[in-house]
């Protein structure tokens, strides 16, 4: 089940977008979610899907993974969509069924809705593929650094990120045993009325929950016995290295925003 | 004599109104470059002990000294840098994402700068035949490689005692050999004091002392050979018997004239074919 979520997964490469840094890949993704509510008529979003199908070239990853991305989306995009064409009223009526309209400006509304859902999943997804969780939260964490003169605990949120991380894997592999376990002793998982599930999940996630009480305090011993007094005083093994390469990118991400500005109508 | 570790009378109760302190009035000493097993049977205040070392746990009334040190609110750190502690379950002492950011974390705790980490991280990473594994993630790791990195991580930091607190008990016979002759390696090249809090009969044979704890006291001290030789009390101690005492024991059963004393293997060899020499 979880193999085939494509949703937050690390493919390891060596392309271009692979060797920018994480920051920029960060950065570019947001920015490109925002520019993308610039545009608003054919050449503007033609503009975008040349973009994004370019940004996905460089990566140099397989165009099925991308699809396999949008797949488990697709009906919550289709509803959004039929809504759309629906409840948008325009000059042009095809159809009317009182409140229900089919008019041309809801049609060509619905195509435009459903390609910028295409593209922000592209996006996202090109960002999860090309860049390592791990490079991901130092870029989080050095995008919070401002916030921390308004006290906001950046240190801490950042070693929270990686530590939540890095025990995703443990954590499934417990998760898959504790279920094997009670398995053996007759608990049936997935079956029965939605109250029976809700009730078999319980001596699943009251064992689950004990035990991460009881690494968290193992973790946390074995941390100060190490020496980790908190976020001062502490040096950086990690470090992002920003070349010419990412403020070209962060340069065309601007060009971007400036020539949706001109085209869109 | 150069005293590494020194605990002078420690009395410790995890709960105020337990009847049982787990540290009942402990005092005992470790030199510098001595290797220290402590046995005794759970709940006997072993792993207590450990805690105490580098200040994890306050005692009641005592006093700790490492290295020349005396443990106090001041310099529990200078005390917990000289200190490295492997505990027992290899997953929930692995704090970084990768094995390399492991090793740095507490490097960078100290705030050692990034040039001589990447220095001190290549060596450690050798000294335990990591260097391979750099980039990998702990889900992708043995449990015997996971307790490697965690001693890749205390070499990094260059300490002066390694506190082994049962860091062989989840391994396999095979990653528990990995494990024990990386730290015998270690220890000898760089001249460590090493305490190993155990149950396992070949982690107390590598030692140069023994110390028996029951009920939050020494009740027995000694070498290996002498530990070994009380035969089957080794069991209440929290001991396996070693392989020549078991066979001792089957012997003396089928009514033969073993030793009293305490035979290695090879002394049971020897033993053996004497006895049935007729030279």
């Amino acid at each position: 089940m979880m193999e085939k979520l494509i949703f937050g997964r690390y493919i390891p490469g060596d392309s271009f977008v692979h060797r920018l840094d994480p920051r920029t890949k960060l950065l570019g993704a947001i920015s490109f979610i925002v520019i993308i509510f610039l545009a608003n008529n054919w050449l503007t979003y033609g503009v975008l899907a040349l973009f994004t199908l370019l940004a996905i070239y460089l990566s140099g990853i397989d165009r099925n993974f991308f699809v396999n991305g949008v797949r488990p989306l697709i009906w919550l995009i289709l509803f959004t969509v039929v809504l759309q064409v629906l409840f948008t009223g325009g000059e042009t009526v095809y159809v009317d069924w009182g409140p229900l309209v089919i008019s041309k400006e809801g049609l060509i509304n619905g195509v435009y809705i459903f390609v910028r859902f295409i593209l922000i999943i592209f996006m996202s997804t090109l960002l999860t593929l090309t860049t390592m969780p791990l490079s991901l939260t130092d870029a989080i964490e050095f995008l919070l650094r401002p916030f921390a003169a308004m006290k906001m605990p950046v240190h801490e949120i950042a070693l929270m990120l990686s530590i939540a991380l890095r025990f995703v894997p443990t954590l499934m592999d417990e998760t898959e045993k504790i279920m094997n376990a009670q398995r053996a002793r007759g608990i049936d998982f997935g079956q029965g009325n939605v109250f029976e599930q809700m009730k078999s999940i319980v001596p699943l996630l009251i064992p689950l929950f004990v035990s991460s009480f009881n690494r968290a305090e193992e973790l946390a011993t074995a941390m100060e016995a190490r020496g980790y007094k908190g976020g001062e005083g502490r040096s950086r093994y990690r470090q992002l290295l920003w070349t010419q390469k990412d403020t070209l990118v962060m340069v065309s991400f601007g060009l971007l925003a400036v020539m949706l500005y001109i085209l869109k109508a | 004599m150069d005293n590494i570790i020194t605990l002078n009378n420690i009395m410790f109760r995890y709960l105020e109104e337990e009847e049982r302190p787990a540290l009942n009035g402990i005092s005992l000493s470790i030199e510098r470059g001595e290797w220290v097993a402590i046995i005794g049977p759970n709940g006997s205040g072993k792993s207590t002990l450990a805690k105490t070392i580098n200040g994890l746990i306050e005692p009641d009334t005592g006093e700790v000294t490492v290295s020349g040190l005396l443990l106090n609110e001041e310099n529990i750190w200078d005390i917990r840098a000289k200190v490295g502690m492997v505990f027992q379950n290899p997953d929930n002492q692995f704090v970084g994402s990768t094995v390399e950011d492991d090793v740095a974390f507490g490097l960078e705790n100290q705030g050692i700068p990034r040039e001589e980490m990447q220095r001190r991280i290549r060596y450690a990473l050798d000294k335990v035949q990591m260097t391979d594994f750099a980039d990998r993630e702990p889900a992708r790791l043995s449990g015997g490689q996971k307790q490697r990195v965690a001693i890749a991580g205390i070499v990094a930091l260059q300490p002066e005692i390694i506190i082994l607190d049962e860091a062989t008990s989840m391994l396999d016979p095979k990653g528990r050999n990995e494990v024990l002759s990386t730290v015998k390696d270690v220890k000898k090249r760089e001249n460590l004091s090493v305490l190993s809090i155990t149950h396992d009969i070949d982690e107390a044979a590598a030692a140069n002392r023994v110390l028996v704890i029951q009920e939050g006291k020494v009740v027995r001290e000694g070498t290996p050979e002498e530990i070994f030789s009380y035969g089957e009390q080794l069991i209440e101690m929290g001991l396996d018997l070693p392989f020549p005492e078991r066979l001792k024991a089957s012997l003396k059963k089928e009514g033969l004239d073993v030793p009293n004393e305490y035979l290695t293997e090879e002394g049971m060899v020897d033993f053996l074919w004497t006895l049935h020499s007729e030279m």
